[in-house]
């Protein structure tokens, strides 16, 4: 057992490379699928675009407007960047590289992805500007209903595996992905994610057409630049637990270590969330919010009892 | 639902198409004649200069970024004394060049115009002036024009009838 200092300390160094990497990683994904060359001028590959823009954002003005709630407005950018790191928490790497092993462990990451509402709508509050709150609102209202059928989607996975925990839930699949007999709760996880990271097309929330920019209106600086961190990790988040759900996580031929699985896989998604950002149009806030009740949670419904169904006739046989 | 698969695998394919940027600064954009950039003064088929100090360029401008002041020289030709365009405030719309009626100001194609020092963008008649004639080469206006200039009196101009005598009764 490697000691957890270092877990920790290795997890954080990698998620905030992950997630600062991002910044690149997207605007070259993005080009690519735009007929573009994308960053291409600062350093290789233009990497160093990423330390441009980090420079960038600690030296602009970190302004506060007079008008909005100062503590709250400083303190929300802090809640989205925490949360997510810690639904990271539980996420296996690898055999026993977890920071904590929760027996709860799919509770908990559902739990800290419902606390990052609190950042978009206090954000959105403390800004005191009709913009960013009504921006607020529908990031609110789009994350709590996209919250209860992605955990919805995921019983599926804990019926099939029978635990909470996700280091068991990826040794039950050593025989078959869940993917196969949870492709219907895939799909809704896969798209219950998108919208929970308010990622394109379900960007509803920053809707800079229509709201200036949605809840971060009038944020500057790194205070920004923590929403747009915490974006991305998210993305990485729900890209991790897609993995460990659905594909297998650190599961894989023995050429390649375990750690290495998981990150090709997490990387195959983070690069697919980007490609579903270069061609999705963006769906009406109406449309988004009936597609979710309307479709996605009764969907979600049938799959719980349908996969419990199943599972409970495979045990009475 | 197949669609937005359909769409998606389009779009995936794009990685594998030709890029269509300009690499900029190695690779320079073809632009056409007509591209409304940089302004430039331009002389006539004789080397003199074109501009005949009339002032409806500057008059013609939306955002009155063009100031000159017209002068004549001892042969009755106009010309401006100093003619400046403050470039901070242009915005190439090039109605300037639609009023002159001489061709002399010309919109060139070309927009690499950027200083460090926004007091470099106002543009003296030094600045402007430029050797050749630009995108309407051959015309002089004034051997068409029923001025009477240097080498040129009136009636000597191409297409121009000798002038009448209006004290005449004779036709």
């Amino acid at each position: 057992m490697i000691n957890a200092w270092w877990i920790i300390g290795g997890v954080l160094f990698v998620l905030l490379n992950t997630a600062a990497g991002l910044i690149w990683l997207e605007r070259r994904m993005l080009a690519l699928w735009q007929d573009r060359y994308g960053p291409n001028r600062a350093g290789p590959f233009g990497l160093f675009i990423v330390l441009a823009d980090t420079l960038k954002l600690f030296f602009k003005e970190d302004w506060i407007p007079p008008f909005a709630d100062k503590v709250v407005f400083v303190f929300a950018p802090a809640v989205v960047v925490a949360s997510v790191l810690m639904s990271f928490v539980i996420v296996p790497f690898a055999p026993n590289i977890v920071v904590a092993d929760l027996n709860i462990g799919i509770l908990f990451f559902l739990a800290m992805s419902s606390l990052g509402v609190y950042s978009i709508v206090l954000g959105g509050w403390a800004s005191n500007n009709k913009y960013a709150l009504l921006g607020a609102m529908r990031g609110a209202s789009q994350m709590i209903s996209y919250e209860v059928f992605m955990g919805l989607a995921l019983m599926g996975v804990v019926v099939l595996s029978g635990s909470f925990n996700l280091q068991q839930i990826v040794e039950a699949q050593r025989t078959v992905w869940f993917i196969v007999p949870q492709l219907l709760g895939f799909l809704i996880f896969m798209v219950a994610g998108i919208a929970e990271t308010h990622r394109l097309p379900f960007d509803i929330p920053e809707a800079e057409s229509e709201l200036v920019a949605g809840f971060h209106s009038e944020y500057s600086g790194m205070k920004f630049g923590m929403f747009f961190i915490g974006e991305y990790l998210g993305v990485t988040l729900i890209s991790a637990m897609v993995v460990t759900l659905y594909f297998g996580g650190w599961l894989g031929p023995a050429f390649l270590p375990p750690v290495v699985w998981f990150a090709i896989k997490t990387f195959a998604f983070i690069s697919l969330f980007i490609l579903l950002r270069a061609s999705m149009p963006r769906p009406r806030y109406d449309q988004l919010m009936e597609y979710g009740w309307k479709v996605l949670f009764p969907l979600s419904l049938l799959n719980l009892w349908v996969t419990a169904a199943i599972k409970l006739w495979l045990i009475s046989k | 639902m197949f669609s937005l698969l359909r769409s998606m695998w389009l779009v995936f394919l794009h990685m594998f198409h030709k890029r269509d940027t300009y690499q900029y600064p190695e690779q320079k954009a073809p632009l056409p004649a007509r591209w409304r950039g940089r302004i430039a003064l331009t002389r006539d088929p004789d080397g003199e200069e074109r501009c005949v100090g009339c002032y409806l360029c500057a008059a013609a401008c939306p955002v009155d970024c063009i100031s000159l002041q017209a002068t004549e020289d001892e042969h009755g030709r106009r010309y401006p004394e100093f003619f400046r365009i403050n470039f901070s405030r242009c915005i190439f719309c090039g109605f300037c060049e639609e009023a002159c009626p001489t061709y002399a100001i010309q919109l060139l194609p070309d927009f690499e115009m950027a200083e460090y020092n926004r007091q470099n963008l106002v543009y003296e008649k030094h600045d402007l002036l430029i050797p050749g004639q630009g995108k309407y080469p051959g015309y002089n206006y004034y051997k068409v024009a029923g001025l009477a200039i240097k080498n040129k009196d009136k009636g000597e101009a191409e297409q121009e009838e000798p002038p009448v005598d209006i004290k005449s009764l004779l036709p």
